[in-house]
């Protein structure tokens, strides 16, 4: 995507980058304090980066409708390249200083390519959910609004009410639930991930067989994986389904 | 060319087409008038798949337009406000233009015949109002296809760019296309209009030439007709 | 070379019993055809060399001070008949048996080599599959356990038994064993101025090791993976704990070591990596920590119920999930000059020692004790946003639970 944001983007990680590991001097370290900032940082960026983009593009949009090109082809080659580029600006500058710094000689690798590969789903589906939440409002300042709402949301306000829920219904068996909570947001679901490879020490400690068998075994990969592909798709097909019976 | 059968469209609870049928033939300039609201951009992106109807048929050349996209390819559209991306350069808009349409293309001469040599190597953010729609022009005038919808094409444009315009109008009617215009200028359309397609609250209340029109209103002036057409209505 | 070495103690022991004793041989082809045999015939002294072969015998009582030697380990078969080897005497060595197929009882504690009542014995190369208990010291002391290889195949604890077992027994050396597969891989009970020194224990279905009322015990260079969990220190005293690992031991209340009513105990330079717990501590007391390096572990250490005067200096805490958790409000425990990874504070005078106290307890482990299913929001940014704010003014923590001098750089 011709467009300087993406630069911006890029930078931004790529100083980020360099500065954790100026100041962690630890790759280890570093990609642990990597991963709390990517599962925030990235849905917020993407959310706005791609609201952003929908209503800055309007015109051109308008333009290429005119043209003899399918719709859903015009609003998946715009979605694709704000995530794409979203991801790229992120592989490579995130990428590049950990290269530089010896993240190849390191067992960090697979930690290090977990945290990318999380922050490419979340940049696609927070992509997606925001192009939805353009697609759906015509006025700027509300799809605006929403899409920051709903990575407050995701983000937070979620975790809030899924924590006080576990301690209110404290004395029930809470471990399916949880689980299930933990699919209906693709945040919790990316830090799941994470916390299979750097806390899976710590999950193991609970009792229950049911959380046993989910992060004891690939069950938990396999599912969390599977979900966050769910997520990804499903926004997708939405908007597909939106664009071919929006008027402009 | 274009069959309109019952089109109905709503906006929420405004109700904009109301059981439109509308058939345009053969070649020559078709003028859509209407007061503001009538419902005339709304006709035009229907007819282009822009905005989809609530109910009706359109058929452009025979074909139905619905999930259909094909058939833009004979069509020619010049836009109301042409927003361009900013970062992008003339030169490189119309190349993606040309990429997407994958058709022969004579761009050349309109860039010529506009004077636009100089800006393209400029960005579009840079352009003024009057540049802009004179890129636009260009790019829907660069291929060759049998229908041309012009959505309000004279804004912004010089008397010497007008005039140009007027004669790329008639070159193009001369070759035997359809065109289909959306203007408030009533002069431009009593110069150039063979036939005039009158909205009225989301129906047709005229079709005809100026001839007609000045006759049904008892007027000798074309923009007193028009205006006689308003009060009629709102005698009725 | 371990072939070498072993033809040479035969050498060595060849001259000596020519000096002492006689050499009796032992083999399917040989006058003396099993090994009960031999030790009937053998006088003080002796030596038994028992050649390569299969024997299917149990029940042997060594009640003379006897050498027994396997040449190039004689398989020893026990058909899960019982007991196989037992000494009685004292001044007797084992050394290059292979002793299979132990009985399993659920009244008798049946072992493949049982010590009772002996000093000054020598168990030594002996390789043990299939078996009940291993090797099983029952009021004897002052022997050695050096360099055997005890693979079990145990899979429920009620019907297994452990690899190298001390009761009552004083000033044994364990040294350099292998065990794994069995319930506890070595288990002290009653037995003090014990030295387990170098062992690998791992795959056991219960303890590493375990202690039970032992006192002033050490270990040191030992490796525990993998088990159903890592040490157990149980109600024993000045205990010497130095440069173990402990690893890998996963699962509920998994540790890497359990510290039950343990006092006076010392905990210097000890791995303890990718443990669900690196230490649990329940009831003890003047306990001084200190150069361990915690990693990776779910919770690098747990304080359950009154622990006084403990002390944690120039440990390193990298990358566990939690650091401390403790369940009171209460802290009579030193921490300081530690390394926490988790420190996020600054050093601007340089003196390698962090400015802003380190607070090693996170609200949020106290919400997992309370609620365990919360453990699914560990590192959420509300869980983070939680912390922050306890750390801030804390409410739930113990005031006074911080290290004041946190170290910038891993403590070497």
């Amino acid at each position: 995507m011709r467009s300087r944001w993406s630069y911006v983007y890029f930078l931004f990680y790529l100083a980020l980058g360099f500065v954790l590991l100026f100041l962690n001097n630890d790759l280890s370290k570093a990609v642990i304090t990597l991963m709390n900032v990517i599962i925030v940082l990235v849905p917020l960026i993407s959310t706005i980066f791609g609201v952003m983009y929908f209503y800055n593009s309007k015109e051109f949009t308008e333009l290429l409708l005119a043209q003899p090109l399918k719709r859903s082809s015009i609003f998946l080659g715009q979605y694709l390249g704000v995530a794409g580029s979203l991801t790229l600006s992120l592989v490579l500058g995130l990428g590049i200083p950990f290269v530089l710094y010896g993240l190849f000689k390191s067992d960090t690798i697979w930690d290090f390519s977990l945290l990318l590969i999380t922050g490419a789903f979340l940049t696609f589906i927070f992509a997606a959910l925001a192009f939805n939440i353009a697609i759906s409002n015509e006025n700027k300042i509300k799809g605006f609004g929403y899409a920051v709402l709903l990575w407050l949301f995701l983000a937070v306000i979620y975790d809030g009410l899924f924590l006080m829920s576990l301690i209110l219904f404290e004395e029930y068996p809470l471990d399916s639930f949880s689980l299930a909570a933990i699919m209906f947001n693709p945040i919790d679901l990316s830090r799941t991930l994470i916390l299979l490879k750097l806390d899976i020490s710590a999950l193991l400690g609970y009792t229950g067989a049911i959380f046993n068998q989910f992060f004891g075994t690939y069950t938990g990969l396999t599912v969390s994986i599977t979900t966050l592909i769910l997520w990804t798709v499903l926004p997708i097909w939405r908007l597909a389904y939106k664009a071919r019976r929006k008027d402009f | 060319m274009i069959q309109i059968e019952n089109l109905y469209k709503k906006f929420g609870k405004n109700q904009v087409l109301s059981n439109l049928d509308l058939d345009i033939h053969g070649n020559g300039i078709f003028a859509v008038l209407g007061p503001n609201g009538s419902g005339k951009t709304t006709l035009i992106k229907c007819i282009l798949g822009m905005v989809v109807p609530s109910s009706g048929e359109i058929q452009v050349q025979g074909n139905t337009i619905k999930r259909n996209w094909k058939y833009r390819r004979e069509i020619n559209y010049l836009p109301q406000i042409a927003n361009f991306p900013g970062n992008l350069k003339v030169k490189e808009l119309i190349r993606m233009i040309k990429d997407l349409r994958q058709m022969d293309s004579k761009e050349e001469d309109l860039i010529r015949l506009f004077a636009l040599d100089t800006f393209l190597d400029k960005k579009l953010s840079t352009l003024s109002g009057g540049t802009k729609q004179k890129v636009n022009i260009v790019l829907t005038f660069m291929f060759d296809s049998p229908l041309i919808i012009l959505d309000e094409p004279t804004t912004g444009l010089d008397p010497g760019s007008l005039i140009k315009l007027k004669e790329l109008l008639l070159r193009e009617k001369n070759k035997g296309k359809t065109i289909l215009i959306t203007t408030h200028i009533m002069q431009f359309v009593e110069e150039m209009s063979d036939e005039i397609v009158y909205l009225l609250e989301g129906n047709i209340f005229f079709k005809g030439n100026v001839e007609q029109l000045k006759a049904k209103t008892n007027q000798t002036d074309f923009e007193h007709a028009i205006a006689a057409i308003a009060t009629q209505t709102s005698d009725a | 070379m371990y072939k070498f070495q072993l033809h040479f103690l035969v050498f060595i022991f060849f001259i000596g019993t020519s000096l002492w004793g006689k050499t009796i041989e032992v083999c399917a082809g040989c006058e003396v055809k099993s090994i009960k045999e031999g030790v009937a015939l053998a006088t003080d002294f002796d030596t038994l060399l028992i050649k390569n072969g299969n024997y299917k015998e149990f029940n042997i009582v060594v009640d003379k001070p006897l050498t027994l030697i396997g040449e190039n380990y004689p398989v020893i078969d026990g058909e899960d008949r019982g007991e196989i080897i037992r000494i009685v005497s004292d001044n007797v060595t084992i050394d290059g048996l292979h002793i299979i197929n132990v009985g399993t009882s659920y009244t008798t504690d049946y072992a493949a080599i049982r010590v009772v009542k002996s000093d000054n014995f020598l168990i030594q190369n002996v390789v043990l599959e299939k078996l009940f208990f291993g090797i099983y010291l029952e009021r004897s002391n002052n022997g050695k356990v050096y360099n055997n290889k005890i693979i079990g195949d145990a899979l429920d604890e009620y019907n297994s038994g452990n690899g190298i077992q001390l009761w009552y027994s004083h000033h044994v050396q364990v040294d350099r064993n292998i065990v794994q597969g069995v319930r506890d891989g070595i288990y002290l009970e009653f037995s003090d101025n014990i030295a387990i020194n170098n062992n690998i224990s791992a795959n056991n279905l219960r303890y590493g090791l375990h202690f039970m009322f032992s006192n002033d015990d050490v270990y040191t260079g030992n490796t525990f993976e993998n088990n159903g969990a890592g040490v157990a220190v149980m109600f024993s005293k000045r205990i010497r704990m130095v440069g173990n690992v402990f690893k890998k031991n996963w699962g509920t209340a998994a540790f890497g070591m359990l510290l039950k009513e343990i006092n006076d105990a010392e905990i210097i330079g000890n791995t303890f990596e990718e443990n669900t717990i690196g230490i649990n501590i329940e009831g003890s007391n003047r306990i001084e920590y200190k150069n361990n390096n915690f990693i990776s572990n779910g919770w690098a250490v747990k304080v359950l119920g009154a622990c006084y005067t403990n002390s944690f200096i120039n440990n390193n805490f990298l990358y566990n999930s939690f650091d401390i958790s403790y369940n009171s409000k209460l802290n009579d425990n030193v921490f300081e000059k530690n390394y926490w990874s988790n420190y996020t504070g600054y050093d601007l005078d340089k003196d390698g020692i962090g400015d802003v106290p380190y607070r090693p307890v996170k609200l949020f482990s106290y919400v997992v004790n309370r609620t365990p299913e919360t453990i699914v929001l560990l590192r959420s940014m509300f869980m983070d946003i939680i912390d922050f704010s306890e750390k801030v003014s804390p409410v739930f923590t113990p005031d006074n639970l911080l290290d004041a001098m946190p170290l910038m750089k891993r403590s070497e």
